[in-house]
């Protein structure tokens, strides 16, 4: 008999107890059940309760509304909100799907044996919890606090944070640093001395000209963002965008520079070359606030459009006018940073590319450039001070990647594998709101990791993947369900916004702030959490900031007077937090640990024969995995499509709509089969899919099965070694048209 | 008065948000839909141009739909805005045939629907649900006849084209190029 791991996964039970007692306001949408010409929502007369939207990190301010029977009916921006400007984007228009899929978690779980099976047996919340509490105890006394982790990125992370920090842990870690946007901030803060933070301060509205390195905004719909690109192009901006797909604002550029993979800093290098030596930086910025201008100069002597066109198929001339297309917005010019930016490794260097172009144009700091962004101090509710960890996620992480700005999920991950041997050792985990194993590459890491924790307990709404490995599974409600932390991110203008519940939680699931307080006053940490009811604290906050839940409660958003200039003001002094105070061209800092101080080009490796470049990318309608069961948005795209060049598409005499299976460079096989899509849109060295696909949960009734899940294909992981990311362009696939899984359910 | 639509496929990236919006203001059921996206896509890599469309019911001036239908379900509102009696409609169909649009569905519970230009909202004097939603902001709804109306002024500014002009329905949805 094949031996059980001790933490086999567990399919979550969809029949949770009290499951169907509740209102029902699924009914409303099924077909068949509708009340005949059914009114929409008065919004002049219908109740309405502020919120902010959790489908993705931009958090726009809205309300939810009911109709006329008291259920959730539908979710619009509020136009005081500068993250929404009253619109939401169509995963947060959708967000009522997330309060609606009957697939939610829908009751504490525990991992129990029964005959020699793990299964997940459904508990009261009292049994969950204080299980999770004795087990923190005693892990406390046998490895110390410090060996418990948080791995988070939902809004109730802040709870567990806090909870967790009580307890005598700082190691935390979300993926969307190492997996996502780490390298930029790195990058910028090694330039500017500052990271850039979200929503990003491009000043995209006022910008003449857009340039965008793979980032597909419009595809990506960071609402601001898209809404801001919209006005530039109604204002005429000319935007240039490289990409190896024709995404949709490839469509809408003035250059599409169609790149080879992988190459993007030899042009980089090349705009660079092109822009000191025709003279075309802003000389009088450049010598008044950057330093290393000489040695930049030198460096890239030799990387000239001629050089770059070798590396990356796009024509000299083609390199020098949208050189000069730049040059000519300049101030108002935007080397766009994108987010998801671990790519090849060398993405911190990458990203110091695209840092020292903006800096040559003069656009830090300006008008139609980057500005200067503000946030609102939330005060924290009245607590003892932390105690003191004996060791943090530094002393794992900062010896190796020096450049880190936060704690690694990947690393913290790596620390939690038997065969460690560094002195840092991490025994439990939280796992809240991500789903590691489509979120952290590689994966086999992560479920050996899992194997040797003493405590996983894992919080969502949905069973995704990651559930059915803990001991102990949460159900949170939805973000309609639930109060949260005030939202505090920075903008032009300081602004808060409340979230507040449109309904009662169904099922049993639970708010984050509740979960996170019942553990901390199970540890004896009841000071840490003086309030008892978040309404409490969240109005002692508000009204040191000059208003009050009840205000709040009517308002959803709050903006307030700003207090520093949104721009530089012609020839202000200004002091940039680097070891120079001045704009580092040449970073001193990289230098001192051990970095190239400017960012060099190396070639990387590209598809051997019959193999593709393995490109992932976003739609419009999905937040990754976390949208894709939604029952609205799942039915704007229920599955991803390989998108295959039509000469490809030849060669290997596939057709549209057919499915076929991927097998990666490592031989590894996607689980399901994926639908082909020929497209011009794609290079021919190249495939690409939308990432969040291929659910392996088949509790998960509408994504089960659809699709490829690229984070499966992506094996070969190049970490960046400055701020230790994991790049995950670097994966090749090749096409299986026969089921590879069918011989093995045979046997 | 005469309702009019204009959308702007320079500025439209496909995001399907006046789909969604679209289904939660109007309870359009799972599965169906009363706005769609069309994308073409010309040329050959990397000589590529493509033009992303918003689409809906045409609300057209000459409407065979309207004419088709035997029980006058089918009828024109104020504004020019063509509407469908749901009690009335007894899901024939003849109506969808007619359409050169594909503007119109059966819905599951027996009739035919389509866009109303959420005349609900418009009214009283709210844009549509996919206009106040569209995060790009190109769509522009208003009265013809009224010369500032944003439909007015942005197709008094820009090119246009209608779909399909040769079906001779006068559509009024207007698309900027
Ligand atoms: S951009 Fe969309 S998904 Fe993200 S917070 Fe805003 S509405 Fe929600
Ligand atoms: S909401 Fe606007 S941008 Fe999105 S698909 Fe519809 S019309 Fe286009
Ligand atoms: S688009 Fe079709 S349904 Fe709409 S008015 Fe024209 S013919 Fe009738």
């Amino acid at each position: 008999m094949k031996k059980t791991s001790r933490r086999d996964f567990i399919k979550i039970s969809t029949l949770g107890v009290g499951g169907l007692t509740m209102l029902n306001p699924v009914l409303n949408w099924v077909p068949g059940f509708m009340p005949k010409e059914k009114t929409p929502v008065d919004e002049s007369k219908a109740k309405r309760f502020p919120t902010f939207c959790e489908v993705c990190f931009w958090k726009c301010a809205g309300f939810t509304y009911l109709n006329d029977e008291g259920n959730i009916q539908k979710i619009v921006g509020n136009d005081d909100d500068p993250h929404s400007n009253g619109r939401f984007c169509p995963r947060g228009t959708g967000g009522v799907g997330l309060y609606y899929d009957n697939d939610r978690l829908k009751e504490p779980l525990m991992r129990v044996v029964e005959n020699g099976k793990s299964v997940f047996k459904p508990v009261t919340w009292e049994k969950a919890l204080d299980f999770i509490a004795d087990k923190m105890k005693i892990i406390a006394k046998k490895h110390g606090p410090e060996s418990m982790a948080l791995l988070y990125h939902a809004s109730s992370g802040s709870y567990f944070h806090h909870m967790l920090e009580a307890y005598g842990t700082a190691n935390a870690a979300k993926p969307s640093y190492a997996q996502c946007l780490g390298p930029r901030e790195a990058a910028f803060v090694a330039t500017f001395g500052a990271g850039l933070s979200s929503p990003e301060p491009t000043d995209v509205k006022n910008t003449k000209c857009l340039v965008l390195i793979g980032n597909h905004v419009g595809e990506n719909m960071h609402n601001g963002y898209v809404q801001e690109v919209s006005d530039a192009i109604d204002r005429g901006a000319s935007i240039i965008t490289v990409d190896p797909r024709f995404s949709t604002i490839a469509s809408k550029s003035k250059f599409w520079l169609p790149i080879k993979p992988a190459t993007d800093i030899a042009l980089l290098l090349s705009w660079i070359h092109v822009l000191i030596y025709e003279e075309l930086y802003d000389k009088k910025y450049v010598e008044q606030y950057a330093f290393g201008f000489e040695e930049l100069k030198l460096h890239v002597k030799n990387y000239t459009p001629e050089w770059a066109y070798t590396q990356t198929d796009i024509r000299p001339e083609d390199i020098r006018n949208s050189a000069y297309e730049m040059a000519k917005a300049s101030p108002a010019v935007i080397i766009h940073p994108g987010r998801h930016t671990t790519w090849y490794g060398d993405d911190t260097q990458r990203l110091r590319a695209m840092a020292i172009l903006n800096a040559l144009l003069g656009s830090y700091g300006r008008k139609g450039g980057f500005y200067f962004p503000e946030s609102k101090k939330v005060p924290e509710y009245p607590s003892p001070a932390y105690p003191h960890p004996k060791w943090t996620w530094k002393d794992i992480t900062k010896p190796t990647y020096k450049g880190a700005g936060t704690g690694l999920a990947n690393d913290l991950i790596k620390a939690s594998l038997p065969n460690s041997e560094s002195p840092y050792k991490i025994k439990g985990w939280f796992v809240v709101g991500t789903n590691l194993l489509t979120t952290v590459p590689d994966k086999s890491i992560t479920l050996k990791a899992i194997q040797n924790l003493e405590l996983m307990v894992v919080v969502d709404t949905m069973p995704m993947e990651i559930t059915g490995y803990a001991d102990i599974v949460l159900p949170e409600c939805t973000y309609l369900e639930r109060y949260d932390d005030i939202r505090s991110n920075q903008h032009r203008y300081p602004n808060i916004a409340l979230r507040m519940p449109a309904a009662e939680p169904r099922w049993q699931s639970k708010p984050g702030w509740w979960i996170a307080r019942e553990i901390g006053v199970r540890l004896g940490l009841q000071d840490y959490f003086k309030w008892t009811n978040v309404e409490e604290e969240l109005d002692w906050k508000f009204k040191q900031m000059g208003t009050s839940l009840e205000e709040m409660q009517k308002i959803g958003v709050k903006v307030y007077e700003k207090h520093k200039p949104l721009y530089l003001a012609d020839g202000e002094e200004y002091f940039f937090n680097t070891n120079t105070g001045k704009i580092e061209l040449y970073s001193i800092d990289l230098e001192e640990k051990g970095y190239d101080a400017m960012p060099r080009y190396t070639e990387h490796k590209q598809p051997d024969d019959q193999f593709y470049r393995l490109i992932y990318g976003r739609a419009p309608m999905h937040t990754f995995g976390r949208t894709v069961n939604s029952p609205h948005l799942s039915d704007l795209m229920s599955e991803n499509t390989l998108w295959v060049n039509p000469s490809v598409a030849k060669i290997w005499d596939l057709h549209n709509e057919q499915y076929i299976w991927l097998k990666n460079q490592d031989s590894v096989i996607s689980s399901f089969p994926i639908k082909v899509r020929i497209t011009e849109r794609i290079r021919h060295d190249s495939v690409y899919m939308v990432h969040g696909f291929g659910k392996t949960n088949d509790k998960l009734s509408r994504s089960y099965g659809k699709g490829i899940d690229d984070t499966e294909l992506i094996t070969n992981v190049k970490i960046d070694p400055i701020m230790g990311g994991t790049g995950m362009r670097e994966n090749f696939v090749t096409f299986v048209t026969k089921n590879p899984h069918q011989k093995e359910q045979n046997a | 008065m005469r309702y009019a639509m204009a959308m702007d496929t320079k500025k439209c990236v496909g995001c399907s948000d006046c789909v969604v919006a679209c289904q939660t203001e109007n309870n359009v059921p799972h599965g169906f839909c009363r706005d769609w996206i069309v994308e073409n896509v010309d040329g050959t890599y990397p000589n590529l141009e493509m033009e992303i469309r918003s689409e809906r019911c045409n609300q057209c001036e000459d409407t065979p739909c309207v004419r088709t239908c035997p029980t006058g379900a089918s009828h024109i509102i104020e504004g020019g805005i063509v509407k469908v009696t749901h009690v009335e409609c007894i899901g024939c169909g003849a109506c969808i045939q007619a359409c050169p649009y594909d503007a119109r569905y059966f819905h599951p519970d027996g009739y035919v629907d389509k866009c109303t230009f959420c005349d609900h909202r418009v009214s009283k004097g709210q844009d549509t649900a996919c206009v106040a939603v569209c995060p790009t902001k190109c769509l522009y709804f208003g009265d013809l006849h009224d010369e500032n109306s944003p439909v007015s002024k942005i197709l008094r500014e820009r090119k246009w084209k209608v779909n399909a002009p040769e079906a001779g329905t006068k559509p009024q949805v207007y698309f900027l190029i």
